[in-house]
């Protein structure tokens, strides 16, 4: 591993972006490691938990936005209810995917897709329409047969449909969707 | 009247932030004001000097020192004066440190707010009075409240210095947390071995009088004089006859009591001593258990006393003592496991706290010393420790650090190994914190002799499968979650205030922090003092603190006490409160409201009431004179003459 050159890759402004976007201090963390100790992903994370947090305080900004760990956090919040220190560690990773898929740095792009087939199908029915939300993820991922060995044993549940349910104030949904773009496009 | 008036620059803390020199022309124009002038260091000796050549050579009668908070150098200036041959109240101190420079940075504003407070404290001294103070005799008998190690070394160390000791102790012996201990780091002697000799001195110490299984009912007065009420629980053995035999408690039907002493590690009968080496060695019924007491027939050990000791129908008793000072060394508590329901305490037998262990591991504990897991009296080959449960954990309300875990928990693996060869420890730990004289070396040993495998990282949860309990925690230092499967799981739990501590501390008129630790009335320079005179601190009442420095404290604080009562009469302040027998309607209001019960009825010889004020008593807290009605009771040197003065000052434009 190379010798980190803290003096130059010290990034103070990614530090104060990220606590001001989430709300939350890193130098709260005394890198205890109970994040990780609770974390059920961790074995997938190419940075347990707290090595993220750690690389937040020593402001690492390209390790942290170009690592697959922010993308495979499932928010369980296991981590934050863990923290000693009362951070909100899951509302940190939340942040760091925010600001990732913002400057366009995403490092898992299906994660990303599956959260965007997933809000579309939120938009457009007002809920959720999973054959839907499936299709699209799976069509735009190239991964077409993902989970179809599930289809058959859920819909014999009745917990799947083919086509959408309609519910009512399906068009103030969708205008949640529009004025929080607004709001954005608007803060840049 | 001629004022002096003496701006500090306190070096730059003042200077710094006010200007001194302006403020100093500034009070030469107030009427009344002789002299002024700015010092660099209005408390070294030059300095002093200064303010006393002033007085001869301006012939100045009041003097006003503009510099620290009067909690830091009011009576260093009371003696100048007073040297000078000006009575001391003819002092006044305007606090233009803690509450002007320290505070802003606008040096104009700051400027502004320092002239205006020493004009107040100008227009007060030019109407104070002098005030003499009187002596009064001290009682030279001295309460020490908790028989653990530091209250013990207290009064061992207050009764070799002649003084007469009353030991008062919650539980049924002296001994407190260090009687439960196995060996002591880091030298791994028996606990009980070094302890027993100084239980057994404070027992036959002839002038120590020790109440045992008593507590503080409440406490008057004040320093020099105090009254106690001690309530002598009652423990339905008459302690005159019993021998301490132990037969009652062989003989006792009712086995399943909970275990004080062994903090439930294993159940006790309801009659029981608490453990061989007690002092004094007698026996107790715990009434919550005793099927006199709940079933209301038994008898047994009424029955099998041979000295006829057992009386069910013992009540309490109040007995008052005297004395002069008052040592608290009221000990520590543990938080309760069921605080991180994610480790299982309390749901899982084989997890326990560091203190149980410490009884499974002693010899004279319930199981004679060999390490069993309390669910199915195995040995255990696997023991995981883990650090900080509780401690460090701002969610839990503990931001602290409880001192000696990282210690004890080395010792216990050492320990462990030590009993069981074959076995393998593991320390889960944030840091190890080490510092005292040869400490760390013993942490190095557990782990370079002992084989004990240290891990950097918290635990998250710990789950059974099987006979097993599984650790999953974090190695922060590899970068991974571990697991590991623990046959007994030892959890290093959060020092907490004494239970009781808040109201024991409101009994003895003292201050607790937010955690209920008492407060000594300087971290640094006065660490076993308190805020109220004549009361003294040791041990882990005041903070987490290991052995060592809990002996250290009790000492210090016997050494306080002996200071205090080498002399035969203390002075009073005179800033207490005074009445007017003239105007004073005689409506004892003020008697209802005084927190110290310093006022007192008096009939004049007209037959008329008035209230009267005990001087030595009174805490010239000024409660009393907004509560009057008319104006008649006064507090000395704060009178509403004097205080109305400042207001004047203030609001003149």
């Amino acid at each position: 591993m190379d010798t980190l050159n803290l003096t130059k890759s010290l990034n103070l402004s990614f530090i104060e972006q990220v606590s001001k976007e989430s709300g939350q201090n890193p130098s709260l963390c005394y890198q205890c490691g109970n994040c990780t100790a609770g974390c059920p992903y961790t074995h997938f994370f190419d940075y347990p938990v707290s090595q993220i947090m750690r690389l937040l305080q020593t402001g690492q900004r390209d390790t942290i936005l170009s690592s697959k760990a922010i993308w495979l956090c499932a928010t369980c919040e296991t981590c934050t209810t863990r923290c000693p220190c009362e951070i909100d560690v899951a509302m940190i990773m939340d942040t760091l995917r925010i600001i990732a898929r913002r400057e366009n740095k995403v490092s898992e792009k299906d994660v990303k897709l599956f959260y965007d087939s997933f809000l579309n199908s939120m938009k457009e029915h007002g809920r959720l329409f999973e054959v839907g939300t499936l299709l699209s993820y799976n069509l735009r991922s190239g991964n077409f047969f993902a989970d179809a060995d599930l289809g058959p044993k859920v819909l014999e549940k009745g917990k799947i449909h083919f086509l959408p349910r309609k519910i009512k104030g399906r068009d103030k949904v969708a205008k949640i969707f529009t004025r929080f773009q607004e709001k954005a496009k608007k803060h840049g | 009247m001629r004022v002096g008036v003496f701006i500090c620059h306190c070096g730059s803390n003042i200077a710094g932030t006010v200007d001194v020199a302006r403020a100093a022309a500034e009070l030469r124009k107030v009427p009344g004001v002789a002299f002024a002038t700015n010092y660099m260091y209005t408390c070294s000796e030059p300095g002093q000097d200064e303010i006393k050549q002033a007085i001869k050579r301006e012939n100045l009668d009041r003097i006003v020192v503009a510099a620290c908070s009067p909690r830091m150098h009011e009576l260093t200036f009371r003696r100048t004066i007073e040297k000078a041959g000006l009575n001391r109240y003819f002092l006044e101190m305007a606090n233009i440190r803690e509450h002007i420079s320290w505070v802003g940075l606008d040096k104009e504003a700051n400027t502004i707010k320092a002239i205006e407070t020493i004009k107040m404290a100008v227009a007060k001294v030019m109407q104070n009075k002098p005030l003499y103070s009187s002596s009064f005799k001290i009682n030279k008998r001295v309460l020490v409240i908790g028989g653990g190690v530091a209250g013990m070394q207290a009064a061992l160390d207050c009764g070799d210095g002649g003084l007469e000791v009353v030991l008062v102790e919650k539980s049924p012996s002296v001994g407190g947390m260090m009687a439960r201990l196995d060996k002591t780091f880091p030298t791994i002697d028996c606990s009980i071995c070094i302890l027993g000799p100084k239980m057994v001195d404070v027992a036959q110490h002839d002038k120590i009088k020790l109440y045992a299984y008593s507590e503080i009912e409440d406490i008057k007065g004040y320093v020099g004089n105090y009254e106690v009420k001690i309530r002598k629980k009652a423990t339905y053995v008459d302690w005159t006859k019993c021998t301490g035999c132990g037969l009652c408690m062989e003989k006792c039907p009712s086995k399943n009591s909970y275990d004080y002493f062994n903090f439930g590690v294993a159940p006790t009968k309801a009659i029981n001593i608490p453990f061989p080496q007690a002092i004094p060695k007698k026996a107790k019924i715990d009434p919550d258990f005793c099927r006199q007491f709940t079933k209301g027939k038994c008898g047994v050990c009424a029955k099998i006393c041979p000295t006829g000791a057992i009386n069910y129908e013992m009540q309490d008793e109040i007995v008052t003592e005297e004395v002069g000072a008052i040592v608290v060394a009221s000990g520590y508590g543990l938080i309760d496991m069921d605080k991180f329901p994610e480790y299982g305490g309390g749901r899982y037998p084989d997890v326990i706290t560091g203190i149980q262990y410490e009884r499974l591991l002693n010899a004279s504990g319930p199981t004679e010393g060999h390490i069993v897991r309390p669910s199915d009296h195995t040995e255990p080959k696997t023991v995981v420790f883990v650090s900080c449960a509780g401690s460090r954990d701002k969610s839990l309300g503990i931001p602290y650090c409880s001192n000696f875990c990282c210690m004890y928990i080395a010792k216990q693996a050492i320990l462990t190994k030590d009993h069981i060869p074959d076995s393998q420890s593991y320390v889960f730990y944030m840091d190890i914190r080490s510092p005292g004289k040869g400490y760390d070396e013993f942490t190095r040993r557990a782990q370079e002799d002992y084989g004990a495998k240290y891990v950097r990282g918290r635990v998250s949860r710990i789950y059974p499968k099987g006979k097993k309990l599984v650790v999953v925690g974090a190695d922060t230092l590899l970068g991974t979650q571990v697991e590991v499967e623990a046959d007994l799981v030892v959890l290093a739990t959060a020092v907490t205030a004494a239970p009781g501590a808040a109201q024991l501390a409101e009994k003895l008129h003292i201050s607790y922090d937010t955690f209920g630790f008492y407060v000594e009335s300087h971290p640094k320079l006065r660490p076993v003092e308190t805020n109220t005179s004549g009361v003294f601190l040791a041990g882990a009442a005041q903070g987490p603190k290991d052995i060592p420095a809990s002996v250290g404290q009790g000492s210090a604080a016997a050494a306080k006490v002996l200071a205090l009562f080498s002399k035969d009469m203390l002075e009073s302040d005179p800033a207490v409160a005074k009445v007017n027998e003239n105007t004073c309607v005689g409506c004892l209001k003020c008697k209802l409201t005084c927190p110290f019960g310093a006022i007192q009825e008096k009939e004049l010889r007209g037959g008329k009431i008035v209230a009267s004020v005990i001087e030595t008593v009174c805490a010239g807290c000024g409660v009393c004179t907004s509560t009057c009605p008319c104006g008649a009771i006064q507090l000395s040197h704060f009178t509403d003459n004097q205080l109305l003065a400042e207001v004047n000052a203030i609001c003149q434009k």
